[in-house]
């Protein structure tokens, strides 16, 4: 039997992010990993790094989280290849533009400042390519994009470093509790621990429903397309305001094209498989933001297997029911970018009880009713 | 044409599709042969029913024979659509085929992939200069075009194609200058045990005789060649190479290089059919039932996208596939099958036989598989070995991780030109066979396909719902 300080379940960057803040302040755990660290969500997503149009519950987080990305080398020793060039949302009719700028509104009111709404000229500055019926739009300057896989890797091997162990290749069967903490059986071995941290992605319902804690999980397949390299045209990470789509040249000029439009996941043979009627409708988006994108070559496509809730926002934050569970799931594909924030918060509620920023709304009880 | 079902789905127009898509018709099922060139015969019988080279000597007896196949084909009623790329295969059967700029799904009961092959990676030192081609690439330039290279040319690698080419080119009264022959000699004596079957397969044997013979009169011949570097600045001006520990230089306008041919597995891999390493022919193969069915429901692959077999074999593993086929559609009972399917499985292993003899002597060196630090192993990308192997370093495992720090196998070949050498190249370094290492997850597009086209496609009513946001 393999003791540790915590046992993390899930070698995402929500779990790799866990095991380094507690690290940090001097706690050992071990993350299990059932493939390898990075291999679902975490590793393939569009690697944006977006405060603009958050739920509100996720602002403060957001926020949070953007500072640490802009640092992010002082906590991992590697750039994650994040670059802090902004991301636009685009108005495309009046109606968006109004509603963007009252969110605006809204957002100051709280004391945040980092969306701001633009005008036409100001859009065409920022995206010049951008479609002529284009009105307008939000931008937070310092939002950006990063290397998925690469930071993913970059918050493991930190981790490791500092003496968290990340076990790849090992799969947690059941979590039992037992006098003093919880014991997790493997597919090698079991663990025991004071805490057990359920960072289980797509696959963390079962967990969940280990611990007490049942939730309605749907396992989804958000579906990505990429480019062969295009003369550079776009800057900015761009997002649509009254279509799901996002947008992102990199340096070398391939661009990536997403929305959240799915697939099928399965979680059993861990594949997923494209649906081509939802990415007609995402190149549709595109190709009317962007003209120049109908003679783009696309080179390929994928999907990664993510968790989602039925309101679209994660759940993070102690079992509802027993000592020493957390969770940290259900980030409804965009968690990404508060990984950096949830695993410090993470480790504040193992070691002390406490979370620097509000957590409440992201509460798991919030599914008691409807998950019985 | 996307409401309309048909029965059989043929991806490939060479030997295993076109014999798999006659024997289909035949048996009176609605068969579309989806490939990607513009007339039947692909690599090997390319453009056989339109060559502009006449002197029927040059192409060789072999090249003909692709005939009574095409005319078989053409007879049988099954829909040729060519020009055509198939880029995806859906679980339920959905043939995504782009034609003229457009895309459509053609909805399939069942789905015989024949892809074929492609000429191995030979990643020496230089072989991304100007002046530096593949020997089946020249190949395509003759059948398709009449082309034959003007200055010097030199040919390198190992296995008959490069006699064979030798030879085409000289009878259509080009001049290859130098043959640098890299079959390792080791090779003969692990061969040697299967000699014997090799002998009995007379035809391999005459063919392979009159080959060397022939281009032994008329070309110099290096053999035992362990090194290679393709030299100039810009452009190909010599070529390097090492023989018996001795350094020489020859000048040369054009190299064409070879080392044997794997199957092409992409679109099997992109619709997740179950693939092993083949540690004889040193390649992926689709995993596959006694009647070629791979682990994908529906589908199965012929010829030599399924193992290396030679065009003859092609074309009865596509009789076979097909006359599954027809058992499953029920239009043939098993026994019916089983009956019709005995001729060419006799058929199959008299074109068998003698493989593995040539599989084992023409087994590429290590050395020219595993390419030296500074040459480049991702084309698209331009990443040389040094690049993977400190990645390896790094404690990336496989060529998945790999993507993203390196981007090899990222761009638009996904990895047709650089996936075998980074599996092996991340094997050797980390000390592993390349079974444990893996290889690309293949993702459609198999080939690119512009967004436009994407956007036209048909949709279905919920994705068109849920544009709007919130």
């Amino acid at each position: 039997m393999t003791v540790a300080d915590a046992v993390i379940i899930g070698g995402g960057i929500q779990g790799c992010s866990a095991a380094l803040h507690l690290a940090r302040l001097g706690a050992k755990a071990v993350v299990l990993e059932m493939a390898h660290a990075g291999r679902h969500a975490s590793g393939v997503n569009a690697g944006g790094v977006r405060t603009l149009g958050r739920h509100m519950a996720e602002v403060p987080l957001a926020v949070a989280a953007l500072e640490a990305w802009h640092r992010i080398g002082d906590l991992v020793d590697d750039d994650c290849g994040f670059e802090s060039v902004g991301q636009v949302m685009v108005a495309e009719t009046d109606a968006e533009l109004t509603r963007m700028r009252s969110r605006a509104e809204d957002l100051s009111h709280a004391g945040f400042l980092h969306e701001e709404p633009i005008d036409s000229a100001d859009l065409r500055r920022l995206v010049p390519a951008v479609a002529d019926h284009c009105v307008g739009g939000l931008v937070a300057r310092r939002d950006g994009a990063a290397n998925p896989f690469r930071a993913t890797l970059a918050f493991k091997r930190k981790a490791e470093s500092l003496g968290a162990r990340v076990r790849e290749g090992v799969r947690a069967l059941g979590i039992e509790r037992v006098p003093g903490g919880w014991e997790v059986d493997t597919d090698d071995g079991r663990i025991a621990a004071p805490a057990v941290i359920n960072a289980a992605g797509a696959w963390a319902d079962r967990f969940a429903a280990q611990m007490g804690d049942p939730v309605p999980l749907q396992a989804i397949a958000p579906m990505l397309m990429v480019t062969a390299p295009m003369p550079r045209f776009v800057e900015p990470v761009v997002i649509g305001g009254g279509r799901t789509l996002s947008f992102k040249q990199f340096r070398n000029g391939t661009v990536l094209v997403g929305g959240g439009h799915r697939g099928r996941a399965d979680r059993a043979s861990q594949r997923t498989v494209l649906d081509w009627r939802e990415l007609s409708v995402n190149a549709e988006s595109a190709c009317a933001l962007f003209p120049i994108m109908r003679t783009a070559r696309v080179v390929r496509a994928w999907a990664g297997i993510e968790g989602r809730m039925p309101d679209d926002i994660p759940v993070i934050g102690p079992s509802g029911r027993q000592d020493g569970a957390f969770h940290a799931f259900g980030f409804s594909a965009h968690g990404f970018q508060l990984a950096p924030i949830v695993g410090a918060v993470i480790a504040d509620l193992v070691t002390s009880g406490r979370s620097r920023l509000p957590i409440e709304p992201f509460r798991i009880g919030r599914f008691r009713a409807a998950a019985g | 044409m996307r409401d309309s079902m048909i029965d059989v789905a043929v991806i490939g127009g060479g030997p295993a599709g076109l014999a798999a898509a006659a024997t289909c018709a035949e048996a009176g099922l609605t068969t579309y042969l989806i490939d990607e060139q513009a007339s039947p015969g692909g690599q090997i019988y390319r453009a056989i029913a339109d060559t502009p080279v006449a002197d029927r000597a040059i192409l060789g007896a072999d090249y003909w024979r692709g005939e009574a196949l095409v005319a078989a084909f053409q007879r049988s009623g099954a829909v040729h659509l060519a020009s055509a790329l198939a880029w995806d295969v859906t679980p339920d059967l959905e043939v995504a085929v782009s034609v003229g700029g457009g895309s459509r799904f053609l909805r399939a009961r069942r789905v015989i992939i024949a892809s074929g092959a492609l000429e191995r990676p030979m990643p020496v030192p230089g072989w991304t200069l100007p002046g530096v081609m593949t020997v089946g690439a020249g190949q395509i330039l003759l059948k398709s075009s009449g082309a034959v290279p003007s200055g010097r040319v030199v040919l390198a690698g190992c296995g008959p194609l490069l006699y064979l080419l030798a030879a085409q080119y000289r009878r259509a009264g080009a001049e290859v200058a130098l043959i640098l022959d890299t079959t390792p000699a080791a090779n003969f004596k692990r061969a040697l045990r299967h000699l014997p079957e090799f002998l009995l397969a007379g035809s391999y044997l005459a063919k392979g005789a009159e080959l060397l013979l022939s281009a032994q009169r008329s070309v110099e011949i290096v053999r035992g060649v362990d090194s290679i570097v393709a030299a100039g600045e810009g452009q190909l001006r010599s070529v390097r190479y090492n023989v018996r520990g001795q350094e020489r230089e020859v000048s040369a306008d054009l190299l064409l290089l070879h080392q044997g041919v794997v199957p092409n597995v992409n679109l099997s891999m992109a619709i997740g059919c179950a693939h092993d390493w083949d540690g004889e022919q040193l390649c992926w193969s689709p995993r596959l039932d006694a009647w070629s069915n791979a682990t994908v429901g529906g589908v199965a692959i012929a010829g030599d996208g399924a193992g290396i077999g030679g065009a003859a074999a092609a074309a009865e593993r596509g009789r076979i596939a097909a006359l599954d086929a027809a058992r499953h559609l029920g239009v043939l009972s098993e026994a019916q099958r089983d009956l019709r399917a005995a001729g060419p499985r006799a058929a199959l292993r008299r074109a068998m036989r003698g493989r593995r003899f040539l599989d084992l002597l023409y087994a590429p060196a290590p050395s020219f598989r595993v390419p030296a630090d500074n040459a480049v192993a991702c084309r698209c990308e331009e990443v040389v070995a040094r690049q993977i192997r400190d990645c390896v370093a790094l404690g990336v495992p496989g060529p998945n991780q790999m993507k993203s720090f390196l981007r090899c196998g990222m761009g638009p070949c996904q990895g047709r030109l650089c996936g075998l050498t980074v599996t092996e190249t991340i094997a050797a370094a980390r000390g592993v066979a390349p079974g444990m290492v893996g290889h690309y997850r293949i993702r459609p597009p198999i080939k690119p396909i512009t967004l436009g086209e994407i956007a036209l496609l048909p949709k279905s009513e919920a994705a068109i719902k849920a544009v709007a946001r919130g």
